[in-house]
Formats: C-alpha cells, structure tokens, sequence
C-alpha cells in the first residue's frame, strides 16, 4: 500500500489533484482511497489530503500520519507547517517550486530522505497559457512515487480528459503535454 | 453483473436513490449530506429520474412533506445531517407511530456545541428513540447496499417503520474508494414497487391518517409499533439474505470478526471498524486472540445475538462514539452491557468513547484499547468503566 499526504491551501485545487490520482490508480485496477480532512473551510487556508493506494481494499480509515509521499502544493506552506512530519525516509516529498532540492531541503526541518522541486507554475504557464498546479503536480506524484505504471497513466489520462472535456477538445492537448513535461522535468 | 466504480458515499447514496427513483425527495440541505440532494437534483434535471424533487424550507418541514408523501401513498426519501435531523426530531416520532416507510439517508456529523462540521454519531444517537430502524456502513459499498435493502425492510408488511440509513460524515460521504455497483435493472428488481395496504389516495377505504390517540389507544399503538420493530429483526435478515443470493453480499444484524475464539473484544460501528480489524489484524499475526463485533443493525438492537457472540470472551471494549452525558457510558455501551445481564458467565466490560467531533481513531488508538483488554482479561484492575479516549490533558 502507498499512502501519500498532500499540502495545499484552499482554493488551489489539493483535494482535486488527490481525486485525480485516484482516479488515475483506479483505472490501473488498484483500490483506492482519496479524502480531504475538513474544517472551516476558508480560500488560502491551509489544507490537507489523502490517497491511499493498494493491491486490496484499504480497512484503515484514518489520517494518514507517516506517509510514503507528500505532495506540497504550495511552497510557502513549509515555512508554517511541518510537511515532512512523520514521512517515511525512503519515500519523498515533492514541492512546486522553481528553487532547487538543495535550496528547499534547507526548510524541511531536518527530512533525510529524497526531495524533490517541481516548477508547476512555469509548467502550467507554459502548456496551459494560466496558472493550474494540480495537473503538473499529480504527474509529478506518479513520475516520482511509481503507483501508477507511467505509459498506462498518461494513456488513461488522455481517456478522461477527451471524456471530462468533450466539449473543450482545445484544453485537451494543453493538458497532456502538461503531464508529459512535469514527468521529464520533476528534479531530485 | 456489478459494475466496478469509485465514488464518495454520498454520491453512492444519491445513485442508489436514482437506481429506485422514489416518487417524491424533500430536501433540505445541511453539511455534510448536502451532495446528496445535490447529485439527485441533477438526476432530476437530466431527465435521469421521475421524481418529485421538492425544496423546502426546514428539515422539519422537509420530513413533514415526506410523511405526507408516505400517507398518500407514495415512496418517499430524504437526506439530513447533525442539527438537522434534530431539527426533524417532531416528525421523525410521528413517521414511525403513523407507521411510515420513509427512507432518511444521515451523513451522521457532531451536534452542537461546540459547532462542529465532522463525523461522530451524536445526530443518530440522539434518535435512537424515535421509532425508525437505524441501519449503519463501515464503507460506501456497504452504506450502498444498505441503502439498496432499505426500502424493502421498511415497507414490509410485518415492520412498516421508517429507516434510517447512517454513513460517517466525511469519513466516508466525502471519501472516494472503490465500489461494486449493480445494474439499474437489477436494482430495481430486487427493490421492487412499493404496494402499501392502506393509503389516503385509495377512494375505496377512507382512512384518518395520526389521529389524536387518546388513553383508551394510545398505549395499544405504541405496543404495537415495539412489536413490529421486533419483527423487523427477522425482516433484515431475510432481506439480507436475499441480497446476498441476489447479488453475492452478505449481512447480517452484525458483522464478527474474528469471534471465533477471542479472547478480548471490541464492539464498534461504522469506519472505525474498518480501522479497528486493521489492528485485529496486527495482533493476530502476534498470536492475540483478538476479534471484533461490528453493530450493523442499532435498531432494532441485537441484543440476544450480540451476548451470545460476546459470552465466551473474557473482557470486551464498547466504543462509544456519542457522549451521552449519562455519567455511567454511552448508548451503545448501555444496550450492550444490558444485553449481557443475564448471561451466566459474561466478560467484564468497558466502555471507551472516542472520536469525537471528528477526532481521529486509528490503528494505534486502537490497539491501546486492545492492550488495556488483555491486562483486564489476565487479572488486571478493571481501571475505569467509562472513560474517553483521544482528548488532551488539562
């Protein structure tokens, strides 16, 4: 089972990329779980998520407290929560940032594990023309923590995107060389 | 043949309601069953359903209008949450003394106060009285088929009462896992039409529909209405296991895991379960005689079935997820101790009650529950019979 955190604020879209990967790890045949942990909800708040993925149906239903991946949505998060809280060493976290792993790994109260910098703004700008960072951060999550088989994810994507945007064919594109680029250019 | 899926538990609610297409859905909206209502309206809109999709202005006036439906002769169904389903309270007595199968699906969330938006059974508990058949899920594929056998529970000749299906707000409303489907055909089938004996529309038998009882009738109504919730005891069972024939599932009143030869026991309901076998799980690899009663069924109450799974135990934990203020435990621990009165060799119990307002239960809260079990199981001092598990000191 991969267990995976994410951190966003609200209003970016965190819950979404969580359902995305869902999503995505069911139409490779796993069982999965994606839930949002909820409060007052309020825009830029910070936020969290949860994916659990896995070759059986998931009993547990709890949070998720030491997770294989975390997902940071939005960089300026780690300067008021601890987002490697309780990570697994030999997991990952990913942060959408144009710095370097070297330069974040600075903010992450001591993590020893891998870490990992994505430009999910630059990305998006430069495939989607506006800024949304769920589409390059799930690729992101997939390229980096393998639970879904990479080809099958970008094909099953295409899928749904045709299907979720049967009426906008011109997004459809736009969003798959997203996913492609994020793939190649995750960094650490 | 079952249709592979993933979908929230609410949205698993709304596509059970449009699979049967009840004739008429009051709503009022409240977090966290607000999708329901949310989803169905869009079934409405899309010419998915033939249903009367009616808005109204309270959840007491939302259940009013159901009971109206009902008396007409029509199947009706709603949705609520926390403050509304106690804003219902009125109605939910007269549902179940007129004898009227509606259906509320209960995403069940914390009552105020403090205000709170998460999951605990404060709502459902506080209408365990009411008369309605309280059915609970682990999961959305349960809270699903739940739903799925609903209906046919509570339309039953031998029963007639209104049913509550209970979900875990957020927990498993708004959490999206894997679930089995089945065809709209198939569904519709199994649930089939709802023929009601007497009904206010039938012009060939006038009738008077809650009527003042005065104390010549009152008491003989309110007997009768407890024997028909004993008789639907029996009901569940068999609807369940025509389920099971139907489409390969099984219930029953409750679910044992593990049970065969435990030693210490947790009787829980709902999510919590699932997390709670996960830990069973753990300390069976380790040789614990550990297992697990899962309470499907809270009302009725299974209380002769539940002793005799319990009996053989030697310490057993209820899981409260209610605090009923009575200073003594809450209500699942009440049923469950008084069930066990009379045994002649019962297991010492305790009651632990947890997660409330949506405070998180997990494997590891679990298994300290199990520990203190196996210390009281091996001589060890009872400690508190009530107690609370999972708040801050001070």
């Amino acid at each position: 089972m991969i267990e995976i955190r994410w951190h966003g604020r609200g209003g970016q879209g965190a819950k979404t990329a969580s359902q995305l990967l869902a999503d995505a790890a069911f139409m490779s045949g796993k069982y999965v779980q994606s839930f949002p942990e909820y409060g007052p909800e309020r825009s830029g708040a910070p936020i969290t998520a949860y994916n659990r993925i896995s070759d059986e149906r998931c009993l547990i239903h709890s949070n998720i407290y030491e997770p294989d991946f975390v997902v940071v949505v939005d960089e300026t998060l780690i300067e008021s929560v601890d987002v490697t809280s309780g990570l697994k060493e030999e997991g990952a976290v990913i942060i959408n940032s144009s710095r370097s792993p070297d330069e974040l790994r600075g903010s992450l109260k001591g993590y020893r594990g891998r870490v990992c910098a994505i430009d999910a703004r630059k990305i998006s700008m430069d495939c989607l023309g506006s800024y949304f960072p769920n589409t390059p951060m799930l690729a992101a999550v997939v390229a980096v923590s393998g639970c879904v088989d990479r080809e099958q994810f970008l094909s099953d994507m295409e899928t749904s995107y045709r299907h979720k945007f049967a009426k906008k064919p011109q997004v459809i594109e736009g969003n798959l060389k997203c996913l492609k680029a994020a793939m190649e250019e995750v960094r650490g | 043949m079952s249709i592979r899926e993933r979908l929230s538990g609410n949205e698993a609610i709304a596509t059970a309601m449009r699979q049967i297409e009840p004739d008429v859905f009051a709503m009022f909206p409240i977090t966290p069953s607000t999708e329901i209502p949310q989803y169905y309206a869009s079934y409405v809109a899309d010419g998915k359903v033939d249903t009367e999709f009616v808005c109204m202005e309270s959840e007491h006036s939302a259940l009013s209008a159901c009971l109206g439906a009902e008396a007409a002769g029509c199947r009706a169904v709603t949705a609520t949450s926390s403050a509304g389903l106690s804003y219902m309270n009125e109605i939910l007595y007269v549902a179940g003394s007129m004898r009227l199968p509606v259906v509320i699906a209960v995403s069940c969330r914390a009552l105020t106060g403090p205000i709170n938006i998460n999951h605990d059974y404060s709502d459902s508990m506080a209408e365990r009285d009411s008369g309605f058949i309280q059915l609970y899920g682990e999961n959305n594929q349960e809270v699903y088929d739940n739903y799925l056998m609903a209906h046919r529970v509570a339309e039953h000749p031998d029963v007639r009462l209104p049913l509550m299906v209970c979900e875990d707000g957020f927990i498993t409303s708004h959490a999206i896992e894997n679930i089995e489907l089945e065809e709209d055909a198939a569904v519709k089938a199994f649930v089939g039409t709802y023929e009601p004996e007497h009904y206010l529309l039938n012009v060939n038998e006038p009738l008077a529909a809650g009527p003042y009882g005065i104390s010549a009738y009152y008491m003989e109504a309110r007997v009768a209405q407890a024997e028909a919730m004993k008789r639907a005891k029996q009901v569940i069972l068999d609807v369940s296991a025509d389920f099971e024939k139907t489409f390969g599932r099984s219930y029953g009143l409750f679910e044992s895991y593990m049970m065969d030869d435990a030693e210490v026991a947790m009787v829980i309901m709902g999510s919590s379960a699932g997390t709670a076998k996960a830990c069973v799980d753990g300390l069976r690899s380790r040789g614990i005689k550990a297992g697990l009663i899962k309470v499907r069924v809270f009302r009725p109450f299974p209380g002769e079935e539940i002793a005799e799974a319990l009996k053989n135990c030697r310490a057993v934990a209820v899981m409260d997820k209610s605090e009923g203020f009575s200073s003594c435990g809450g209500p699942l621990f009440a049923e469950t101790a008084s069930a066990c009165i009379n045994l002649d060799k019962r297991p010492k119990m305790i009651d632990v009650v947890f997660g409330l307002g949506g405070r998180d239960f997990t494997v590891k809260a679990a298994d300290s529950v199990y520990s203190r079990l196996l210390d009281i199981a091996s001589g060890g001092d009872i400690g508190p019979v009530y107690s609370h598990l999972g708040q801050r000191e001070g």
